[in-house]
């Protein structure tokens, strides 16, 4: 089934011109031109409406995977750790002060999650256990959390401080192209192997064991995970902070749309991300307050009513 | 398959889809295990299992049933001794090729996905790689051996219990193996559906698959299996035509209690 797929593209194809129009400074292709509208559009606008589909697809995708991958309609791509592995590295470029050189601050923040890949992979790669995977995810979190808290008391000055807060409220304001250029092929790999990942998915809907007799060598399927979401979610950071629910929300919006195999799920979700996080980011940009909306916050005020709503529908349920 | 066809056609066509692939359902298969170990769980167990027939594995719980059919589906690795699939060593099939042979129905039908009856069905086709027409064709043959086409587009959480049973069944059955090994496919089913699964089980075992089952009810193992082995404590205590494998003797010794069969062969009930 690929009904969903069609309707988002054309989502996507309406609100791409919209959102390089919209902004602070609105360029109306019909009035009088802008002063700098050229260099607003391609150095502002473009290479922030790429890197919000980019990096709203990998949410996405990494989200639709993941709900397969522990068969859980709730789970959500920051549970392996690898967001708090990353923006653990990004606390530390800030830390240490060399966050302003070019590069430094995605550079720690890929390292960050790759250090807790390779943690998940070292705690639990042997077996193939998706519980254990889980476990071993929580634990990395928790302990990338304490010494992200850690690194923001001992903050050199305050104003380190005040940034590392801000950044990890995660936005894509004043986003250039390099970040599209490390975020856009990692990401795109990302999904790549999550896709890859996809009939593996489909059979452990009937369980672990049913799935190994279908032929799933698990600990297979363990690495394609670990280096998909690792790839789209650190990535993401690197690029933005952290920004949450949109793995949460997308495939489960869209789960009704197909026949309910995962796999099914990744591609729809990936254009759905894009989709969320073109139109969020937009929003954010032309909402009329002091200063710009954080576009991580704007999400996470747009998940908790979701959350609600999904959690009053379950009572219903099962009442 | 619209039409419906009477039961023996169907059997001739899945034996000719299963036939030039690597696996061949009138072959003399045999599945064969040599003093497997599972440390806990099964302590030297060799039994030779051939196709064509229904083998039941009884014994009382902690017994090691489950544990011998994961390992006869090489699904687990062992801590020594060796399986073989005609003749061929279990852990150096590649994943797929076992997976094509060898089809396992779990005791607990977990779902993590509330999809549909055909969608369940293809599943079963995930080791295969023949294309849309074949897996088309053998799903198509699996919902109707279980006589489920009309169930087809209906989602799983809206079947009784024993729609449910068939259905995870058909999703084994379009994987074409050519050996069944189903974990207690009994448990939690009423008594007819019991008997038309069984029925179900001895018509595949007729086809030329290879049919183990864990079964809990002595008297459908006695009455139903071509062969019976019994499990204590990851033993073998017995091993042989149902008669001799379950006599009041074995189930005194085993079970621990004191039973008599009454009623003729075939229809043999058990008295406590």
């Amino acid at each position: 089934m690929t009904r969903p797929i069609p309707l988002l593209l054309l989502g996507l194809l309406i609100a791409v011109p919209l959102s390089l129009l919209a902004g602070r400074v609105w360029l109306d292709p019909f009035a009088e031109p802008v002063p700098n509208a050229l260099i607003i559009l391609t150095e502002l606008r473009l290479p922030r409406a790429v890197l919000a589909l980019v990096l709203g697809a990998g949410l996405g995708a990494a989200g639709a995977a993941m709900q397969g991958y522990l068969r859980n309609p709730l789970a959500d791509p920051g549970l392996f750790g690898i967001a708090p592995g990353a923006a653990l590295g990004a606390v530390l470029s800030f830390w240490t002060g060399l966050a302003g050189t070019p590069w430094v601050l995605p550079l720690f923040a890929l390292l960050g999650a790759g250090g807790a890949m390779a943690l998940l992979g070292l705690i639990a790669g042997r077996t193939g256990s998706a519980l254990l995977f889980t476990l071993a995810g929580m634990i990395i979190a928790s302990l990338a959390g304490a010494l992200m808290s850690l690194a923001i008391s001992l903050s050199p000055t305050p104003f380190a401080m005040s940034e590392i807060v801000t950044w990890l409220m995660g936005a894509l304001t004043d986003r250039s192209w390099r970040e599209v250029w490390f975020a856009a092929p990692l990401t795109l790999a990302g999904i790549a192997l999550l896709l890859k990942a996809g009939r593996s998915l489909d059979a452990l809907t009937l369980g672990e064991t049913a799935a190994r007799s279908l032929g799933v060598d698990p600990r297979t399927l363990q690495w394609l995970m670990i280096g998909g979401v690792g790839l789209t979610v650190g990535a993401g950071v690197a690029a933005a902070g952290i920004i949450g629910f949109v793995g949460l929300i997308v495939p489960h919006l869209l789960r009704r749309t197909t026949d309910g195999r995962p796999s099914q799920l990744i591609l729809p979700s990936a254009l759905a991300g894009a989709l969320l996080l073109l139109v969020a980011d937009m929003l954010c940009r032309v909402l009329p307050l002091q200063s710009e909306l954080r576009l991580g916050i704007a999400l996470s005020l747009l998940g908790a009513p979701f959350f609600l709503a999904l959690l009053l529908r379950m009572r219903k349920d099962l009442a | 398959m619209s039409n419906p066809a009477p039961t023996s056609v169907r059997v001739e066509r899945s034996r000719d889809t299963a036939r030039g692939i690597s696996t061949s359902l009138d072959a003399n298969g045999t599945l064969v295990c040599k003093s497997i170990e599972l440390p806990g769980r099964l302590g030297g167990v060799s039994i030779t299992l051939n196709q064509n027939e229904v083998t039941a594995i009884c014994g009382p719980n902690g017994a090691g049933k489950s544990s011998l059919l994961t390992s006869l589906a090489g699904l687990v690795p062992l801590a020594s001794g060796e399986v073989r699939l005609d003749g061929e060593l279990m852990a150096s099939l590649a994943l797929d090729d076992r997976a094509r042979r060898v089809g396992y129905l779990p005791q607990q039908a977990e779902l993590a996905w509330d999809i549909s009856v055909e969608t369940l069905a293809g599943l079963g086709r995930l080791p295969w790689n023949m294309g849309i027409e074949a897996d088309r064709a053998a799903i198509d043959r699996a919902l109707s051996d279980m006589q489920l086409e009309d169930l087809r587009f209906r989602p799983l959480s809206k079947l009784s219990g024993g729609e449910r049973a068939r259905a995870m069944l058909a999703r084994v059955l379009a994987g074409e193996p050519c050996w069944l090994l189903a974990d207690e496919p009994l448990a939690n089913l009423d008594l007819a559906h019991q008997i038309a699964l069984l029925d179900h089980f001895r018509a595949l075992a007729g086809q030329g698959l290879g049919v183990v089952l864990v079964l809990h009810d002595l008297a459908q193992a006695m009455n139903r299996a071509d062969r019976v082995v019994v499990l204590q404590q990851g033993r073998v205590v017995a091993d042989g035509a149902p008669e001799q494998a379950l006599s009041e003797a074995v189930i005194a010794k085993v079970w621990g209690v004191s039973a008599r069969w009454l009623g003729e062969a075939g229809a043999r009930a058990l008295v406590i």
